[in-house]
C-alpha cells in the first residue's frame, strides 16, 4: 500500500473503531473469563451475591471435578486421621471425605479417543478422495458442495433415529468405534471439500515432473503432493477435531456409559443441592482450553473452514 | 525391416507407458474415492432412506418385537394438522429471525469497524472469534449459571445498569424472557461468524473503486450505500444461509439452557423432535417429523441459493 492513500481511514476514525471493537471484545469475553474464574472459586464464593470479582483462589472445583465425595457422621468425622494430601484437606474443609475418583477422567479420555480417531480417519480417507477429485475426472464431482450442504440440513436428531436403530442391530451402540465411524461420516464430506481446495492450489506441474522422472502416480502423491498440502491437511484436521470434540446431540443420544464423551457429562456434574458450579466451571475450562488454543493457531484458515471452503481469503 | 515391437513402443503415448509401471490413473481414482463413498452411503444416504421408510409406519424403537404396520401418510397428516407443531415452528421462526437480525447487524458493524485496520485489530479479531469455536452444550450449560435469578452475572449487571433488582426477574423462568435469553446466547456465540465472512467481503473490495468514487466527489455516505453494501451483500447472504441452516436445527445449546421451557416457550422444532423420538419413542411419527423438517430447510435453502446466485451475478 502506498504511504498515503485517500481510502486510508483517518486517525480519529481508527481510534473510535479500535475503542468500540475493544469494548465489544470485553463484553463478549466476560462469560469466558467468568467460566475460568468460577473454576477457581470455593463453593460459597461462586454463588455469593453480589458476584465476587476478587476472591481467594481455591482448587475446590478441580478437586471436586476429579473426585466423588461422601458425608460421614459428625463423630466419625472427628475421629478421622489427619488428611494426608492437599486434596484430601480441601475435601475435608467442605465437611466430606473422598470416596473415589469421578468419571470425568474417563469421559475426557473418551473425547480424546473419539476426537482423534475420527479426525485421523476423516483425514486419511479425505485426503485420498480429495486428491482424486482434484486431479481426475470423477463422476458427481460438481454436486459435492451441494451434497455437503444438504447433509448439514438434516437435524442431528433426524440422523440419530436410523443410526440408533442401525447401531443397535450391529452392536455399535455406546462403543468408541461406533462414535468414530459416525463422526467420520459427518466430517468426511467437509474434509474432502476443504482438502480439495488446498490440493487444487498445488500446481500440477510438480507431479507431472515427478511422473516424467519415473515416479508412479502413487509415489508422486506421497512424495510431492502430501508435503505440499501439509498446512491444509493440518488445518482441516483441526476443524474435524473441533467438530467431534464439541458434538453433543449424537453423543447424548447414542452413548450412555463406556463411550460417553465430555460434553454430555459436564452438565451432569452435581454437588449438594444442584449443580456444583466450581466443578462444572473447572470441567468446562479443561474442556474448552484445547479448542481456544487451536483457534488461535488456526486463525489464518478459520474463514475457509467455517464456510466449508466457500469463502477463501 | 523395423522391429514391430519397437514401432509400437514409439507410438505408445507416455500416459500408457506410465500405467504399466503402476496402477492406472483410473484405478487409483476409484481406489482413493471408494472408501469415502462407502462411508457417505452408510452414514448419510442409507439412514435417510431408512428414515423415509420408517415415516410410513407406526414403529416404536423401544418395542422392537411389536408388529410394525404400514400407516401410509397418517403420520404426515397428523403432524401437519397438529397445532402444537405449528406453535413450535413459530417458536423456531422467532428464534431464527431475531438471531439472524442481531447477528447480521452486529457482525457487519464489527467487520466494518475492524476493517479500519487500527493497531491490534488482528489480536482483537482472534479474541472475538473464540465463543463460536466452543462446545455449544458446555457453553449453554454454563450460561444457565450466568442467568441465575439471584446470583447470576446477567441479573447483577442489569441491576447495576438499570436499578431493576436482580431477584425481581428470571431470564430462564416464567415472565417471557426465555425466548430472548436463547437469542442472546446464540448471538453472543455466532456474531463472530457473520463478522468473519463480512470482513472477507470488505477486504475483497479493491481500493481503486473508492478512489474513483473519491475523484467523483461521492460522499462517504453514498460510497457506503453504493459500493460497500452491494459488494458485501453476497458474502452477507452466504453467512445468513449458513446460520439459517444451523439455527433451524438448533438443539444442543438451547436444550441445555432451557430444555424447551418454561412451558413450551423455547420448544424449538429440534427439541420437540428429540422428545418425540427418544422420550416418547414414537419412531415412525418422529421420522415423518424429521422428513418434514428436512424438506422445509432443503426447500427454503434451494430458493435462497437461487436468490444468492442472482445477487452474485449482478
Amino acid at each position: 500500500m502506498s504511504a498515503y492513500s485517500i481510502t486510508e481511514p483517518t486517525r480519529r476514525s481508527k481510534l473510535v473503531a479500535g475503542v468500540l471493537v475493544a469494548l465489544y471484545a470485553f463484553v463478549t469475553l466476560l462469560p469466558l473469563v467468568w467460566i475460568i474464574s468460577t473454576g477457581f472459586k470455593s463453593g460459597p464464593d461462586s454463588i455469593s451475591y453480589p458476584p465476587k470479582v476478587v476472591f481467594e483462589p481455591s482448587l475446590e472445583g478441580y478437586v471436586n471435578l476429579f473426585t466423588t465425595r461422601t458425608r460421614v457422621g459428625a463423630e466419625e468425622f472427628e475421629n478421622l486421621p489427619t488428611a494426608e494430601t492437599w486434596y484430601d484437606q480441601i475435601v475435608r474443609d467442605q465437611g466430606m471425605v473422598i470416596a473415589g475418583p469421578s468419571r470425568f477422567g474417563e469421559r475426557f479420555l473418551n473425547s480424546v479417543i473419539i476426537g482423534f480417531g475420527s479426525t485421523f480417519l476423516s483425514i486419511f480417507l479425505g485426503t485420498l478422495a480429495a486428491y482424486a477429485f482434484s486431479r481426475f475426472k470423477v463422476p458427481l464431482k460438481d454436486d459435492l458442495l451441494f451434497f455437503i450442504l444438504s447433509t448439514r440440513m438434516m437435524p442431528p436428531i433426524a440422523v440419530a433415529i436410523p443410526i440408533f436403530l442401525m447401531y443397535r442391530e450391529l452392536g455399535l451402540s455406546d462403543t468408541h468405534l461406533g462414535m468414530i465411524l459416525l463422526y467420520t461420516g459427518v466430517n468426511i464430506s467437509l474434509a474432502v471439500w476443504l482438502l480439495k481446495g488446498f490440493i487444487d492450489e498445488i500446481p500440477r506441474e510438480y507431479e507431472e515432473a515427478a511422473l516424467i522422472d519415473g515416479y508412479t502416480r502413487f509415489q508422486a502423491f506421497r512424495k510431492v503432493v502430501l508435503p505440499q498440502a501439509a498446512t491444509g491437511i493440518a488445518s482441516t484436521a483441526i476443524f474435524c477435531l473441533i467438530f467431534a470434540w464439541n458434538e453433543y446431540a449424537f453423543a447424548v443420544l447414542l452413548t450412555s456409559g463406556t463411550a460417553q464423551t465430555a460434553p454430555p457429562f459436564i452438565p451432569t456434574i452435581i454437588g449438594v443441592g444442584g449443580q456444583d458450579w466450581p466443578a462444572v466451571a473447572a470441567g468446562a475450562t479443561i474442556f474448552l482450553m484445547p479448542v481456544m488454543i487451536f483457534t488461535i493457531l488456526l486463525r489464518k484458515h478459520l474463514l475457509r473452514g467455517i464456510t466449508f471452503g466457500a469463502v477463501r481469503k | 525391416m523395423p522391429n514391430p515391437i519397437d514401432a509400437a513402443a514409439r507410438a505408445t503415448p507416455p500416459t500408457v507407458a506410465r500405467r504399466i509401471r503402476g496402477l492406472s490413473d483410473r484405478a487409483i481414482a476409484w481406489l482413493f474415492v471408494a472408501p469415502t463413498i462407502f462411508l457417505l452411503l452408510a452414514i448419510n444416504i442409507f439412514p435417510l432412506i431408512w428414515t423415509v421408510r420408517l415415516s410410513f409406519t407406526n414403529y416404536r424403537a423401544n418395542r422392537p418385537n411389536e408388529e410394525v404396520e404400514w400407516v401410509g401418510l397418517r403420520n404426515y397428516i397428523r403432524i401437519l394438522t397438529d397445532d402444537g407443531i405449528w406453535a413450535n415452528m413459530q417458536t423456531t421462526a422467532h428464534f431464527l429471525f431475531w438471531t439472524l437480525f442481531f447477528q447480521v447487524i452486529l457482525g457487519f458493524a464489527l467487520a466494518w469497524l475492524i476493517n479500519r485496520k487500527f493497531k491490534g485489530n488482528d489480536l482483537l479479531t482472534t479474541l472475538i472469534v473464540l465463543p463460536m469455536m466452543l462446545s455449544p452444550a458446555v457453553v449453554g450449560n454454563f450460561w444457565t449459571f450466568l442467568y441465575q435469578p439471584q446470583i447470576g452475572l446477567v441479573n447483577y449487571t442489569v441491576e447495576l445498569l438499570t436499578g431493576t433488582p436482580a431477584n425481581s426477574f428470571s431470564m430462564l423462568g416464567p415472565g417471557g424472557y426465555a425466548p430472548w435469553s436463547i437469542i442472546i446466547v446464540d448471538t453472543w456465540m455466532w456474531t463472530p461468524f457473520v463478522m468473519l465472512i463480512c470482513l472477507a467481503g470488505l477486504r475483497s473490495i479493491p481500493d481503486y473503486i473508492y478512489e474513483a468514487a473519491e475523484v467523483d466527489r461521492a460522499s462517504k455516505w453514498r460510497q457506503f450505500w453504493t459500493i460497500t453494501v452491494p459488494m458485501v451483500l453476497p458474502f452477507l447472504m452466504l453467512a445468513v444461509l449458513f446460520r439459517g441452516i444451523e439455527n433451524f436445527k438448533m438443539f444442543d445449546m438451547v436444550v441445555l439452557l432451557t430444555g424447551g421451557g418454561p412451558g413450551n416457550e423455547t420448544l424449538l422444532a429440534s427439541i420437540d423432535l428429540k422428545r418425540e423420538a427418544f422420550e416418547k419413542w414414537r419412531t415412525g411419527y418422529s421420522s415423518a417429523y424429521a422428513i418434514i423438517l428436512f424438506v422445509t430447510v432443503f426447500g427454503l435453502a434451494s430458493i435462497y441459493v437461487k436468490a444468492l446466485n442472482k445477487v452474485k451475478e449482478r
